[in-house]
C-alpha cells in the first residue's frame, strides 16, 4: 500500500505495480496528482510541470494492479511486516464513478460558488467540481461541506441535469479492511502557512503571496490564464521581490529550524519565469541569506539568474514589510549585506515558503506508530534513509525531509526497492494479466469499417448535429456499420462495439468521439476483446477539436466533424495490425563500482531475488567512502562500511569481481552482453545480463591552489577528518584554524557546487572545537549550503564560536606563508573590508569532481553531462535511468551527494533495475520505425538523426533499427532521402491519406 | 478550457514534429490547402529530445520552395507551445487563421478552379 498520491506515491505505486505487486494507492483527496500537479514550470530546464506528470497519472489510473482509493484516509494499522491489516475509511464521492463522464454539465449547472483550493484560493469553483483538467481519476465530486443540498436539504441541480445519471446523494462512507505485506509513506508536505505570523502583510495585502499562489498565477491554467498581473488590480507588475526562508530556517516562529532546500532553486525558476512573461521588463529581487543551489546544475541555473536574466539577489534580513508609497504596493525595510538599513517599494511580493508536515500526517504517524524528529518529518537512520522506526513500513520524499522532486521520485523508487525485496516470494502472486481472444488475421482483405459516434451527452451533440455526421460517415468508402450513442465509452456501448464487430466481420474501428490522449487505450481493448488487433483503432476527435472549441458555431462545427470522420475514415482504411514481439530477460544485473552506492544496489537486487556481478576496478570494494570516518550526525561510516563489505562478500546471490574493468558492451535491454577483464591477470569473462547499474562514484578534486601539498599546514577536509580521531594532542595546539570552503568549486572550471562540502565543513568545525574549545575556528565561504536537517549543525556550530565570514566570490582568499604560520587574506563581505587572518592550520574544502567517465560512457552509448558526470533521462522525473534502457545510474557518479542520498539513489537504481528483471519476457515492437533494406542506400542519415543512436548499419550493409530500443519518434522515417524507413502506425500513406481525405472533397 | 478558436483548423496527429517531412507539407498544399502549421514542443523541451528543431528546419525548408513556385512562405509556419498551454494554442490559431485571410485562398487553388489539371 502506498499512503499518498503526489508525485511520490505515483512512482512507487508503479514501480511496485510494474515488478509483479499489487499496490493500493491511498489518496485522501478526490484524484492523484499532488502539489506537482499545482506548479507551473520545473527547474532547472524550466519544463512545464503538468506537461511531464500527466503521462504518470494516466499510466497510473490505467494500470490493471494498481486501485486507486480516493477520498480515503487510513484510520488504523494492525499486524506486522508482510502481514499488516490497514483499516481505511472512504468518504463519499457522490457521484458513480463507472457512470461519470466528467462532462462537467455537473460543474456548471451547480449554482455554489467558492474559493478554489486547487488555485490557492485565487479562483472560484463549483461544489460539484473536479480539481484540474488532467486530474486522475477523472470523474466529478461533490464537495460535502459547501454543497447546498447537504447545507439546506434542496437544490440537486446537478442531478437534474446529469446526462448519465451519475450523481448519486445516497453514497455513504465506506470503511475497509486491506491486507497488505509492506507499505510506503508518501504523504508529502503543505506549503508553511505565513498567516501565522503577522509580520509579512500576507492576508492584508492581496500583492503579498505564497510561491505556490505564484505557481497558480503564472500558470496557463491558472486564475490569469498565465498572463502575469497581481490581484489587488490585475495590473502587470513592474517590480517583483522574493523573501526567502519563511517558514524556514528560524526557531523562533513554530520551531522550523530546517532548511527546506527547495525554496532557493524554486525562486530563482520564478524569477526567471516571471522575466519571461514581461519580455524582460520585470525587475525582479530575492532577499536571501543563503542562496542553496546545492542540486546537480542548479549553481548554473543561478548564475544564468544573476548575468543573462539579471535577477537581482540581496543578501539581506528583513526588517519590515509594510504598505508602499503606491496603492496596493509594499515597502520593504532591509538589512543588505553590509549591515546597513535599505528600503524599497515593490508591486508585489512572494513569499518563499517552506515545507510543512501537515498536521494529518502527524496524527497519520501516530495511528501507525511511526516515529518523527523533532520538525515532525519522518525519523530515519543515516544509513537507512527510507525505513521508518516500524519494520515493513517505508518512507519517501517530502515526509522523510523537504526536498525535491527528483530526489523524491528517487526516494519512491528506493522505497518500492525495499518493500520488494521484503516481498519477493509474493511477486507475481496477486497481480492480473489480461487474456484476449486469439487475432483474427486481416491481411489482404478488404477495410470493413464500423463506425461509432459519440453524443457525450450534450457535450458533443448540443453543438454538433451528430445524426447528420453519421449518416455522413455511413456513405464513405469500407463504412458498413455507422451508429450513434449517447456515450460511447459507457460499458454497453463497449458490447455493442464487440458485437457490430463479429456480425459484420469488421476489421477496422473507428470512433468519433474526444481525445486518443484519455480514451484510446479504452477501445482499443474493446477491439482486442474481439479478437482484433488493437491497432485496426481509429479516432476522431469531434469534442475536444470541435465542439468544445466552437460551441458557437454549430454549421461550421458540423461540417468539420464531417472533415474529421472523413480523415478518421481515410487513415483507417490503411491501418494495418502491429505485433509485438517477446524478448526473453537475462535475470542478472551486473553494477559497475563497488563503493557504498554500488554495494547498496547489489545486496538489494540481490535481496529482490535476482543474480548480482558486482564489478570493482580497484582492489578492494568500499569506494570513497572509505576515506569518511563520521556522518554529520556522527554514525561510524567506517564500520557501515565493513559490514556491507562482509554482506556483499558472502551474499550467495553476488559475485564479486575486483580489479576488474569493462573491456566490451554490446546488447539491449533485458539481454546485454559485457566483456570483462578480471584480476591482476587480466583473464576475460563474458557475462550475460539483462540490466546494467552504473555506481563508479566521482573524486576528491586535487587543489593546485592554496599552498596545497606545498605547506604541511595545509590540508584538505578528508585529511583533517582523518587526523580528528588519531591525533588529538597535536590538534589541541592549534590556535587559528582557516576553513576555505568552494576550492574546486562554483568557479570556471567547475562552475557546480559540490553540495557536500558545507557540511564537511560544519562537522569538522565542531570536533575541532570539541576537542579545542578555545581553538578560534573561521570558515571563510560563499554561501553556507547547510540544507535540510544539516541547518541544525550549521547553527550548533555558529553557537558554540565558529566564525562564519563570506568572502567576496570574485576573488579567491590568498594564502600565504609569513613566519611559520599562514596568512589568509580576503575581502569580507559583511565587513566590507580587506582582513587577514593569521593561523595555524588553513583547511580546504576541496570539491567533488566527475572520474574517469568518458571511457565507460562510450562504451555503454550513454550520454555526459558537460562536468562528466552521467547524464540521467529525464532530470526530474527519471533521475536513475538512463537515456539508453536497462542501463541506470546512482551515487556520486550522477552527482556530488550524501551517503544518505547515494543509499537512496542506490536503491532506486535497484528498483528500475528489477522492475525489468521482473519481466520473464519484454514485450518489444508496435509503434516502432522499420527499414526497407530494398530501398536503404546505406547513406547513415538515420544513424545521425535518431536521438537514441538506435540505427546501424548491419552485416548486409544497410540500417537496421532494433524494436527493442526504437522509441516511436519518427524522425528517422522523415529524415531518410530514400523513403526507405516508416513510422508504423504512422506511416506516408496513413498521413497523406488524411490530407487528400482532408483537402479533396472540399 | 474549452477556448474558442477559429473553425478552419483541422488537426493531423503525429507522435512528434519530428516525424513532419516536407512531401506531407508540400502535398497538402497541393491538394489546395491554405496554410499549414506544425505545432510542437516548445524548444528544449522535445519530449523526444530535439524532434521539434528538425521539424523546424524543414518547415523553413518549405516555405523556400513555396516562395520559390509562387505560393506564398508566410503560409507555413513552426510554432512551440507548451502541451498544458491551452491560452497560447488558441492564440495560434487565431493568428494563424487571420494570417491566412489576409493573404487570401491559395495561389494553387486558383489555379485548380480555373480548370488546369492538378
Amino acid at each position: 500500500m502506498v499512503v499518498g498520491g503526489g508525485i511520490g506515491g505515483i512512482q512507487a505505486a508503479l514501480d511496485l505495480a510494474d515488478s509483479g505487486f499489487y499496490v493500493y494507492l491511498v489518496e485522501k483527496s478526490s484524484s492523484i496528482g499532488g502539489k506537482m500537479s499545482q506548479l507551473d514550470k520545473t527547474f532547472p530546464t524550466n519544463d512545464c510541470s503538468m506537461c511531464i506528470l500527466s503521462p504518470k497519472l494516466v499510466e497510473c489510473g490505467n494500470h490493471l494492479n494498481i486501485e486507486i482509493l480516493t477520498l480515503s484516509e487510513i484510520e488504523s494499522v494492525a499486524g506486522e511486516e508482510g502481514d499488516f491489516h490497514v483499516r481505511l475509511i472512504q468518504h463519499p464521492r457522490y457521484i458513480d464513478v463507472d457512470k461519470c463522464i466528467a462532462c462537467g454539465t455537473c460543474a456548471e449547472k451547480c449554482p455554489k460558488k467558492l474559493a478554489d483550493d486547487y488555485n490557492t484560493g485565487l479562483m472560484k469553483r463549483r461544489a460539484v467540481y473536479i480539481r484540474y483538467p488532467q486530474a486522475v481519476p477523472l470523474k466529478y465530486v461533490v464537495d460535502k461541506e459547501n454543497c447546498i443540498y447537504f447545507e439546506k436539504g434542496k437544490c440537486r441541480a446537478c442531478e437534474k441535469f446529469c446526462p448519465a445519471d451519475a450523481i448519486d446523494f445516497d453514497q455513504k462512507e465506506i470503511e475497509r479492511t486491506i491486507d497488505v505485506g509492506a507499505i510506503i509513506l508518501a504523504c508529502g508536505f503543505q506549503p508553511y502557512d505565513p498567516a501565522i505570523s503577522d509580520s509579512y502583510q500576507y492576508g492584508r495585502s492581496p500583492n503579498v503571496v505564497t510561491s505556490l499562489e505564484f505557481e497558480r498565477i503564472l500558470s496557463a491554467s491558472g486564475p490569469y490564464q498565465g498572463h502575469l498581473v497581481r490581484p489587488s488590480d490585475a495590473r502587470e507588475p513592474k517590480k517583483i521581490a522574493w523573501l526567502q526562508c519563511v517558514g524556514s530556517r528560524n526557531t523562533r516562529i513554530g520551531n522550523k529550524g530546517y532548511c527546506s532546500s527547495v525554496c532557493c532553486t524554486y525562486a530563482i525558476k520564478q524569477a526567471i519565469v516571471a522575466k519571461e512573461h514581461s519580455d524582460g521588463l520585470l525587475d525582479t529581487a530575492v532577499f536571501y541569506i543563503d542562496i542553496r543551489t546545492h542540486g546537480k546544475d542548479f549553481e548554473k541555473f543561478f548564475n544564468r539568474a544573476k548575468g543573462e536574466m539579471g535577477v537581482r539577489f540581496e543578501k539581506s534580513r528583513i526588517n519590515s514589510i509594510l504598505p508602499g508609497r503606491d496603492e496596493g504596493n509594499l515597502e520593504i525595510t532591509y538589512l543588505n549585506g553590509e549591515g546597513k538599513v535599505a528600503k524599497e517599494d515593490f508591486d508585489m511580493v512572494v513569499l518563499s515558503v517552506g515545507l510543512d508536515i501537515p498536521q494529518e500526517s502527524i496524527d497519520l504517524a501516530q495511528k501507525m506508530g511511526i516515529e518523527l524528529n523533532h520538525y515532525n518529518f519522518v525519523r530515519t537512520g543515516s544509513f537507512d534513509p527510507l525505513q521508518t522506526s516500524r519494520p515493513g513500513i517505508f518512507v519517501c520524499g517530502a515526509f522523510q525531509g523537504p526536498r525535491d522532486i527528483p530526489e523524491t521520485v528517487i526516494q519512491a523508487s528506493g522505497s518500492a526497492a525495499a518493500a520488494s525485496s521484503l516481498l519477493s516470494g509474493q511477486r507475481h502472486t496477486l497481480t492480473k494479466e489480461k487474456e484476449y481472444p486469439e487475432e483474427v488475421d486481416v491481411t489482404g482483405k478488404e477495410p470493413r469499417i464500423g463506425l461509432f459516434v459519440c453524443h457525450c451527452g450534450t457535450n458533443i451533440a448540443g453543438v454538433i448535429d451528430v445524426t447528420e455526421v453519421t449518416e455522413y460517415a455511413s456513405k464513405l468508402p469500407y463504412v458498413l456499420v455507422a451508429e450513434e450513442n449517447l456515450f460511447t465509452c459507457s460499458q454497453d456501448t463497449q458490447v455493442k462495439i464487440k458485437e457490430n464487430i463479429r456480425e459484420h466481420q469488421l476489421n477496422r474501428v473507428v470512433v468519433v468521439s474526444c481525445s486518443t490522449r484519455t480514451h484510446e487505450p479504452l477501445f482499443q481493448n474493446t477491439i482486442r476483446e474481439a479478437g482484433l488487433n488493437p491497432y485496426l483503432l481509429s479516432m476522431a476527435n469531434i469534442r475536444d477539436q470541435d465542439s468544445w472549441v466552437h460551441q458557437s458555431n454549430k454549421a461550421g462545427a458540423t461540417e468539420k466533424a464531417k472533415d474529421l470522420v472523413r480523415m478518421a475514415v481515410a487513415s483507417a482504411a490503411k491501418l494495418s495490425p502491429l505485433y509485438r514481439t517477446k524478448l526473453p530477460v537475462v535475470k542478472k544485473v551486473l553494477i559497475v563500482g563497488g563503493g557504498i552506492a554500488g554495494m547498496t544496489a547489489a545486496l538489494n537486487a540481490a535481496g529482490q531475488g535476482f543474480e548480482v556481478i558486482l564489478v570493482e576496478i580497484e582492489k578492494e570494494l568500499g569506494g570513497f567512502a572509505r576515506n569518511i570516518q563520521r556522518t554529520l550526525q556522527g554514525d561510524d561510516v567506517r564500520e557501515y562500511v565493513a559490514n556491507l563489505i562482509e554482506a556483499v562478500n558472502h551474499h550467495e546471490k553476488v559475485e564479486v569481481l575486483t580489479e576488474a574493468t569493462l573491456a566490451g558492451f554490446s546488447g539491449t535491454k533485458g539481454n546485454f552482453k559485457t566483456e570483462l577483464s578480471v584480476g591482476p591477470t587480466m583473464h576475460h569473462r563474458e557475462i550475460a545480463h539483462g540490466a546494467l547499474v552504473i555506481a563508479t562514484g566521482a573524486s576528491e578534486y586535487r587543489p593546485k591552489e592554496y599552498l596545497y601539498g606545498e605547506h604541511e599546514s595545509v590540508r584538505t577536509q578528508v585529511e583533517l577528518e582523518n587526523m580528528l580521531s588519531t591525533e588529538g594532542e597535536k590538534i589541541k595546539g592549534w590556535k587559528n584554524v582557516v576553513m576555505i570552503q568552494c576550492v574546486g568549486s562554483r568557479n570556471n572550471a567547475n562552475p557546480n557546487c559540490s553540495r557536500v562540502c558545507c557540511q564537511q565543513a560544519v562537522k569538522n568545525a565542531i570536533s575541532l572545537k570539541e576537542i579545542n574549545p578555545e581553538a578560534n575556528v573561521f570558515v571563510l565561504h560563499k554561501d553556507i549550503r547547510t540544507y535540510g536537517f544539516a541547518e541544525d549543525y550549521y547553527r550548533k556550530a555558529r553557537e558554540i564560536g565558529v566564525h562564519f565570514m563570506r568572502y567576496d566570490e570574485h576573488e579567491d582568499p590568498i594564502v600565504e606563508r609569513a613566519d611559520g604560520k599562514i596568512h589568509v587574506t580576503f575581502m569580507d563581505l559583511a565587513l566590507a573590508r580587506e582582513i587577514t587572518l593569521e593561523s595555524d592550520q588553513v583547511i580546504l574544502s576541496t570539491g567533488v569532481v566527475a572520474g574517469n567517465t568518458e571511457d565507460l560512457a562510450s562504451k555503454l552509448k550513454v550520454p555526459l553531462t558537460s562536468e562528466q558526470f552521467f547524464l540521467e533521462a529525464h532530470v526530474k522525473l527519471r533521475p536513475v535511468d538512463t537515456q539508453s534502457d536497462g542501463i541506470f545510474v546512482c551515487g556520486m557518479a550522477h552527482s556530488p551527494k550524501t551517503i544518505d542520498e547515494s543509499i537512496s539513489q542506490a536503491m532506486a537504481a535497484s528498483a528500475r533495475a528489477c522492475r525489468l528483471l521482473s519481466q520473464d519476457w519484454i514485450d518489444v515492437g508496435g509503434i516502432v520505425a522499420r527499414v526497407d533494406p530494398e530501398l536503404c542506400a546505406s547513406c547513415l542519415v538515420c544513424v545521425r538523426a535518431c536521438p537514441y543512436e538506435v540505427p546501424f548499419i548491419n552485416d548486409e550493409g544497410v540500417s537496421e533499427i532494433d524494436i527493442s530500443s526504437c522509441q516511436g519518434c519518427g524522425v528517422c522515417a522523415a529524415e531518410c532521402p530514400a523513403k526507405a524507413i516508416d513510422l508504423l502506425h504512422f506511416e506516408d500513406t496513413q498521413i497523406l491519406a488524411q490530407i487528400s481525405a482532408l483537402l479533396e472533397a472540399s | 478550457m474549452r477556448l474558442t478558436y477559429p473553425d478552419s483548423i483541422r488537426i493531423i496527429r503525429l507522435p512528434c514534429t519530428g516525424k513532419i517531412d516536407v512531401i506531407h507539407m508540400m502535398e497538402a498544399f497541393r491538394k489546395g490547402a491554405d496554410g499549414v502549421y506544425v505545432a510542437g514542443c516548445l524548444e528544449g523541451e522535445c519530449h523526444y529530445l530535439a524532434g521539434n528543431l528538425r521539424a523546424k528546419k524543414k518547415v523553413e525548408y518549405t516555405r523556400k520552395l513555396l516562395d520559390e513556385i509562387g505560393i506564398e512562405g508566410e503560409r507555413i509556419e513552426m510554432y512551440g507551445i507548451a502541451a498544458s498551454d491551452g491560452p497560447r494554442f488558441a492564440e495560434v490559431a487565431k493568428e494563424m487563421h487571420e494570417k491566412i485571410m489576409d493573404l487570401g485562398p491559395s495561389p494553387v487553388k486558383r489555379v485548380v478552379r480555373k480548370g488546369v489539371p492538378s
